[in-house]
């Protein structure tokens, strides 16, 4: 009886229909790490061992109180904020980029830390306004919103910075940023393009786009990733290789096969119908996130909760359209899918907080 | 009015409708494309990119084809192919940590240090570890799993019987390709063809699994040899005791079979053994009986007289007067090493006299001599099938000096091979008929070349056998229970930097047949620079022809045509008329 009562005070917080739905994709997930990786039991204890880590954070986050986190917004943007000006200043390059902060202890990447800081420090700054809300407002938070994006487009990191611009502007955009402002602010981005193209990107970043356009161009360099992934999810064909039996990703032809690109490996061995289901289990959450999300107390929550949701929309669209070759290749995994522990804590921290936002009623009313 | 004003009492209870809508709208209108680039790739395109990705795991991979046997004319196998595995590694894909490599030196015998060197080199993408391995040793190494290491099959030749045929046999180098004897000469009979099997690989290019065999490798074809190994290995080991006890250079025995034209022994020492490279020099590898030539000596006597005696210059018993044991012919003095005066045809061949053999090459012409020599395959090479035969050196008989007709009459400036020289003595076996060479098992009859008469050949027979019994320069050549005819030779060797002759420099040689009233083997010897007191042919090479010869008889079952007893047996102690060099 004590248990019981102790079982649903710590569930009380949690959505069922998502968690059921976010624990159906997870056990996809794992399925598909397990023939990705090579049936190896250390990555297998390694992937659970993450994924238990991010379930408790989701749970811990869905009992803290809006209002708590709302204290947070400032603090951690703030944080965030210097730790991305040290990475600026004293950050270890890896790979060619500067993204790494060294602590004695530990390594972090301070960008991953404001994929929820930013929009949450947004929501934060609509919600303080709302009374007032005028034009200049979303000027400062506009100004908000592309100091640290630029801090990490520096790094380069284009993928994160462009997912924080998106998951930023899903926050003004709810939150009622004009429509002339949006519209002239497209034009002035599309304006800008050939100088960006020409002086802000990278040869590598130009590449990138290029090969998208012609992977066969440079097969063994560039194209490599772009048209092995293709090939990969075409040789699964309608009904898939089967699980554990797609020769691209098992014989090593396909790169990432764990991480960035499992969606080729799924692809491979559960075919068209098994990358329908996908899709369809990705809008399920994310209608069911949107649902909760608009229906937030808060303005806070209900920017803050729509945001996290339409980023991890985000994600999932452009890591998708990136293995079947619509988009460039930018290296973002797919959310609760892909191997990796720092992106599943972000993402289903995030899911706690959408929860968290939705959940706790009794508010104050604003 | 600014939007945002207008937009204020929405935003106090809802988000905008059309806002939510529209995000709605475009996150449906991405998983849209989404779907339909799905069904693109997989239901649409599908045939080609499934191509595409059959193309980068599927190879098709050779089969290496398995060499031919070669048998001796018994059957027994003499050079056998045996599977082995050749390890490779591609160090660009290589990770191998220290204990790795540490297991892979064990196993292969080799210095870590020198293996991890080569592991390290990131510059090349293909090296040998270690060629023709064993099989258990190859699969302790693919057991470490090693990245970047692979093995493919090959085959790997065997020769049972070892340095004692080698000469004949040959080697294969490490492809399995002949280099040399019997393996280079009959490379494309025993080599098979290669075949193809359709294999998927992986990235690194491990074969992961066999689809089909698309061609299956040809076999090579075996090959049946006319030596009986028998008598090679008691003629290899007669020849490597005569070259010992002699503390000679070098020494060469040839057995044929007089009948069919089949080399049924052929052994050189010094030898090397085709299992092990160690052994493999130049000197060694040397098939001297077939690619070495010298000048015969006394052995072309018999020839000359059969040339003689076709052109009705002398009959067998025609005297020669010898005088005083010299002869001067220009200005070069010909000498016996004994004075015997006069003497019949015959005796002159059974005591090897210079001055006779001289003043009957005087008697006749030339070409009657040359033409002789020519048929019996002097000055051409003998055919037998071996690689890198000489054809030796005969000079056109228009050339000839009186003197030079005078010294080629018992051996000089002229020269043969061993090979050739026992086939010329194959026509006095057959009645003047001398039957082609060959290597290989003879199926059928041989094809043969008049050499001189019938007749000739049954008067110079017995000249031959005479040269065995006391009284002549070889009794030491004969064997028990059977009639021996032959000839010694001892010849002082040329400089090799020109300048006529060494002093005591002797190539020492018999070449002889048996039995004498059917004769059936002819046996040659030649050793190379006698380093002992004895040089004589009948001394040193006779003994070796003596024992070769018996054991050959016997193992080819030849009835014995006398009786045994010490008239026949060879004698213990040596009273041999010393031949003149």
């Amino acid at each position: 009886m004590i248990l019981r009562t102790l079982f649903s005070r710590l569930f009380a917080h949690l959505d069922g229909p998502l968690v059921g739905l976010l624990a159906l994709l997870l056990l996809l997930g794992s399925s598909v790490v397990y023939s990705a990786s090579g049936e190896s039991p250390a990555k297998m204890a390694s992937h659970f061992l993450n994924l238990s880590v991010a379930l408790s954070a989701m749970l811990l986050v869905s009992h803290i109180p809006p209002q708590r986190l709302m204290q947070f917004a400032l603090p951690a943007y703030a944080v965030g904020l210097i730790l991305l000006l040290g990475v600026a200043l004293f950050g270890i390059v890896v790979n060619g980029s500067r993204r790494w902060l060294e602590l004695g202890v530990t390594r972090i990447q301070p960008s991953e830390l404001m994929r929820l800081a930013v929009p949450m420090m947004l929501a934060w700054y609509l919600h303080y306004k709302q009374e007032t809300l005028r034009g200049r407002d979303f000027l400062v938070a506009g100004l908000l919103l592309a100091l640290p994006v630029g801090f990490i487009a520096k790094q380069p990191d284009l993928g994160t910075s462009l997912l924080i611009t998106a998951s930023g502007f899903y926050v003004l955009f709810l939150g009622g940023l004009s429509w002339k402002i949006i519209v002239g602010a497209a034009v002035t981005a599309g304006s800008a393009l050939p100088v960006a193209w020409n002086y802000l990107l990278h040869d590598y970043q130009r590449g990138r786009v290029l090969t998208l356009i012609d992977p066969s161009s440079d097969p063994l360099g560039a194209g490599y990733h772009i048209i092995q992934s293709t090939i990969a999810v075409g040789s699964g064909g309608v009904a898939g290789k089967g699980w554990m039996a797609g020769t691209q990703t098992h014989l090593d032809f396909l790169p990432e096969r764990s991480t960035d690109f499992i969606f080729a490996v799924y692809s491979e061995e559960f075919g068209l119908i098994g990358n329908l289901f996908l899709l369809l289990l990705y809008a399920a959450i994310i209608w069911r996130g949107l649902l909760l999300a608009s229906g937030a107390p808060s303005l806070f929550g209900r920017l803050f909760a729509g945001a996290i949701v339409l980023t991890f929309a985000t994600y999932a669209f452009v890591n998708m359209g990136m293995v079947s070759g619509i988009l460039p290749v930018v290296g973002v995994p797919l959310p609760l899918v892909s191997y990796g522990g720092t992106s599943m804590v972000t993402v289903l921290v995030g899911f706690g907080i959408v929860m968290s936002l939705v959940t706790h009623k009794k508010l104050v009313k604003t | 009015m600014t939007p945002s004003r207008k937009s204020h009492t929405m935003l106090h209870l809802d988000l905008q409708r059309w806002r939510m809508r529209l995000t709605l709208a475009l996150l449906f209108g991405g998983f849209a494309a989404l779907s339909a680039r799905a069904v693109y790739l997989q239901a649409w395109h599908n045939d080609f990119l499934n191509e595409e990705g059959e193309k980068r795991v599927q190879r098709v991979a050779p089969i290496p084809a398995y060499r031919g046997v070669i048998s001796d004319r018994r059957g027994e196998p003499v050079a056998v192919s045996t599977p082995v595995e050749t390890i490779w590694v591609n160090p660009r894909q290589a990770n191998a940590s220290p204990e790795q490599i540490k297991a892979l030196g064990k196993i292969l015998e080799r210095d870590p240090g020198q293996l991890a060197r080569l592991f390290a080199d990131k510059s090349k993408g293909f090296v040998y570890l270690e060629r023709q391995l064993e099989p258990p040793k190859a699969n302790q190494i693919m057991a470490l799993n090693l990245a970047g290491v692979f093995s493919k099959p090959e085959y790997r030749r065997y020769y049972p019987a070892g340095d004692v045929m080698g000469h004949v046999l040959g080697i294969t180098n490490l492809d399995d390709k002949g280099q040399e004897g019997v393996e280079l000469a009959f490379q494309s009979w025993l080599a098979g063809e290669a075949g193809a099997r359709r294999v998927v690989r992986d990235r690194l290019g491990n074969v992961v699994e066999v689809l089909e065999q698309i061609k299956p490798p040809k076999p090579g074809r075996d090959l049946a040899l006319s030596l009986n190994q028998h008598i090679q290995y008691l003629a290899y080991r007669e020849l490597s005791d005569a070259v010992a006890k002699h503390n000679a250079r070098a020494g060469s025995v040839v057995v044929l079979d007089a009948r069919t034209g089949e080399i049924l022994a052929l052994a050189n020492t010094p030898s090397f053994n085709p299992n092990s490279r160690a052994t493999y020099s130049p000197e060694r590898l040397r098939n001297r009986a077939v690619t070495d030539v010298f000048e015969p000596g006394s052995t072309m006597k018999p020839l000359l007289v059969s040339a003689a005696l076709d052109a009705k210059v002398v009959a067998p018993e025609t005297t020669i007067d010898t005088g005083p044991g010299w002869f001067i012919v220009g200005d070069k003095k010909i000498t016996d090493t004994h004075p015997k005066g006069v003497m019949t045809v015959a005796q002159a061949i059974q005591v090897s006299s210079n001055v006779a053999a001289a003043k009957i090459a005087l008697e006749m012409r030339g070409e009657d001599y040359w033409r002789l020599l020519s048929h019996a395959g002097i000055g051409a090479q003998p055919n037998s099938g071996l690689p890198g035969e000489v054809s030796g050196r005969l000079r056109p008989f228009a050339t000839w000096r009186p003197i030079e007709k005078a010294t080629m009459a018992y051996g000089h400036g002229l020269s043969v091979s061993l090979l050739q020289l026992a086939h010329a003595y194959t026509a006095f076996a057959n009645d003047g008929v001398m039957p082609a060479l060959t290597t290989l098992r003879r199926e059928g009859v041989a094809t043969g070349v008049r050499v001189m008469s019938a007749d000739t050949a049954r008067k110079v027979l017995p000249m031959l056998e005479m040269v065995t019994q006391n009284g002549g320069t070889a009794p030491m050549a004969r064997v028990a229970g059977y009639r021996v005819g032959g000839k010694t030779g001892t010849a002082h060797k040329f400089r090799i930097n020109g300048g006529g002759y060494e002093a005591d420099k002797y190539v020492s040689s018999f070449v002889g047949l048996a039995p004498v009233s059917n004769p059936r083997l002819v046996v040659a010897v030649m050793i190379d620079e006698p380093g002992g007191r004895d040089y004589y042919g009948g001394l040193v090479a006779a003994p070796v022809f003596s024992r070769v010869m018996a054991g050959a008889l016997r193992f080819m079952a030849v009835p014995p045509d006398t009786r045994f007893d010490s008239d026949s047996a060879p004698p213990g102690e040596a009273p041999v008329i010393a031949e003149s060099v």
